[in-house]
């Protein structure tokens, strides 16, 4: 699969944040998203890459995509689980 | 017969998560089999080894216990819904602060950065954070513990601050207090955390009241806020806050302390008690020395006020388990602590069943709490600092009783005086000189009334006089040469 089959509701970049600003921008505009909806996030390789994936994850959300651009930086693709409340 | 069980939070962990569940069962036994038969996991969750329904687990069909109905085998129609809720220790709350007032908040570069700590607990996140934004807390009193309190909500981001206190910053308090400094001494109180917490945090807002709070103001001042953070160190504000909050429908989020000795609840709730269900009525005046008069060892305060702005922060989120129900005192020094179960008492005036206090104007509080002459009672003598000063150093005969405690006379001595603590005066009393005139002496005057009704009470009948104002007014004329805390 490529981004291009993905209806993408919002994106952001992340690239200039470290951890754990990273997660929390992510997860700040993974919440104002409805439950399905898709959010890509452009985002560093590295710390970013093995974090911001995990807690996504661990807050309910699903990771369907990861895209390596190939400089540096990557392409994150998540879908919004349910409130957790 | 097509049912929708609907299953509590706490419970879903059990259901993947899913909060409602579509069943076809004839009574409530076959609905809950449906159910894990879906999800096998459920089974541990709500049923015992012997397969029987665990204690804690409650059922109940659209709006009754099946308890009261006809237990699992209650029979189901068509639509009905099941509902699972289980018994949560301590009790869940709900946010005071509306999911409207929530959604008002918006979360920026600015407030991830400065926030980020919170937004990275699942149990705040983003709604809890914007329920502290938004939240409205009152402090009343920015001495050590209030002071503690506020800085920690400052810094929490609670969006508006109350800052409640008439007095001024005194050098004094500097040793146990952090949100005043040097440069503040002399200054109101209420100014200086001001300062203090626009540095923590320029996103608060702050609004002070310098004014006394009092049984005309506090309904009126309470009423503008979610919470009240009671960090007062008189019964009078004690009792009338949280009258006011009672009647305001606010949390009184409460906390005292002694020596090394901290304790807090949270009173005010819907279900539990306020403070006069836990005190029915104070203690005489003067019985119990404040904080100021016994010392507070310098940490307490920032033990015990960071666990009110932990209770602050639970409540406005709506999540963890407050003290509602339930108090904590803590001995920091010897590191023990214990929590207790507090309940309503139904009788209670202000918040039980049939309350018979409807505004905080309708009582005097000085009065309830024993600052106020009882006319009925024979008059006490007073005798000025100045006039003692004068028969002391004319050498007339007069016996001196200090009734202060022995840690406070270790701090400040009055030479010359007979020691007896007020519990043992009656005991006592063939040490005073019935035919000589005996003149009792405390910190500020109030105890030393309480030691001649109680020599009276026990028959004595010698001439008592009360020194006016105590050893404060006293150090002032009688020890002029020497440091106030000798």
């Amino acid at each position: 699969m490529a981004l291009i089959d993905h209806q993408i509701t919002d994106s952001i970049d992340i690239t200039d944040v470290t951890c754990p600003i990273t997660f929390v921008k992510a997860k700040v505009a993974i919440e104002e998203l409805e439950e399905g909806e898709i959010l890509q996030i452009h985002l560093n390789s590295g710390e970013p890459l093995e974090n911001v994936p995990r807690s996504l994850g661990e807050e309910g959300h699903e990771v369907l995509e990861k895209i390596d651009n190939g400089d540096g930086t990557w392409e994150l693709v998540v879908k919004r689980g349910p409130d957790q409340d | 017969m097509e049912v929708k069980v609907i299953i509590a939070a706490s419970l879903r962990t059990f259901t993947g998560r899913t909060p409602e569940v579509k069943v076809n069962a004839a009574d409530v036994s076959e609905a809950l089999n449906a159910l894990t038969d879906e999800y096998p996991e459920a089974a541990k969750g709500l049923f015992d080894e012997n397969h029987d329904l665990r204690d804690f687990v409650g059922i109940y069909l659209n709006d009754s216990d099946i308890r009261t109905l006809k237990g699992l085998n209650t029979k189901l129609s068509d639509g009905d819904e099941l509902y699972l809720i289980p018994a949560i220790a301590g009790g869940a709350c709900e946010s005071v602060i509306s999911t409207e007032r929530m959604k008002e908040v918006s979360i920026g570069d600015k407030e991830i950065r400065r926030y980020n700590n919170h937004l990275q607990l699942k149990e705040i996140s983003i709604k809890g954070q914007k329920r502290i934004m938004a939240g409205r807390v009152l402090v009343a009193g920015l001495g050590a513990l209030g002071g503690v309190v506020a800085e920690r909500l400052a810094a929490a981001g609670v969006g508006t601050i109350g800052l409640a206190d008439a007095g001024d910053v005194t050098l004094e308090g500097l040793q146990v207090q952090t949100i005043h400094g040097t440069r503040d001494i002399d200054r109101p109180r209420a100014a200086s955390a001001k300062d203090r917490l626009k540095k923590l945090n320029p996103l608060v807002n702050t609004i002070t009241h310098q004014e006394k709070l009092s049984a005309e103001n506090a309904e009126e001042i309470v009423a503008g806020y979610d919470i009240v953070v009671d960090a007062t160190d008189s019964f009078v504000s004690r009792y009338l806050i949280s009258d006011a909050c009672v009647l305001c429908g606010k949390p009184d989020v409460f906390g005292a302390m002694y020596q090394f000795e901290g304790f807090v609840t949270v009173l005010g709730t819907k279900d539990g008690p306020c403070y006069r269900c836990l005190y029915p009525s104070p203690p005489p005046a003067g019985i119990v020395p404040s904080c100021a008069a016994s010392g507070v060892m310098n940490a307490l305060p920032g033990i015990t006020g960071a666990m009110m702005a932990a209770e602050v922060l639970k409540l406005l989120t709506g999540s963890g388990e407050p003290l509602i129900g339930k108090a904590i005192t803590l001995d920091a020094w010897n590191i023990r602590y214990h929590i207790v179960n507090t309940a309503r008492d139904k009788g209670c005036p202000v918040c039980g069943a049939d309350p018979s206090i409807h505004s905080a104007q309708d009582i005097d509080y000085e009065d309830l709490c024993g600052l106020r002459e009882n006319p009925h009672e024979e008059p006490i003598e007073a005798i000025e600092p100045a006039e003692l000063a004068r028969r002391i150093s004319d050498g007339e005969k007069i016996t001196i009783i200090d009734v202060r405690e022995p840690h406070e006379r270790a701090i400040r001595r009055f030479p010359g005086t007979i020691a007896i603590p007020i519990g043992q005066l009656a005991r006592r009393q063939k040490e005073l000189d019935p035919d000589i005139d005996t003149i009792f002496i405390c910190r500020e005057g109030k105890r030393s009334i309480l030691a001649i009704r109680t020599l009276r009470e026990a028959g004595y009948e010698g001439p008592m006089y009360n020194l006016k104002g105590g050893f404060e007014a006293a150090a002032q004329i009688i020890f002029p040469n020497e440091g106030a805390w000798l």
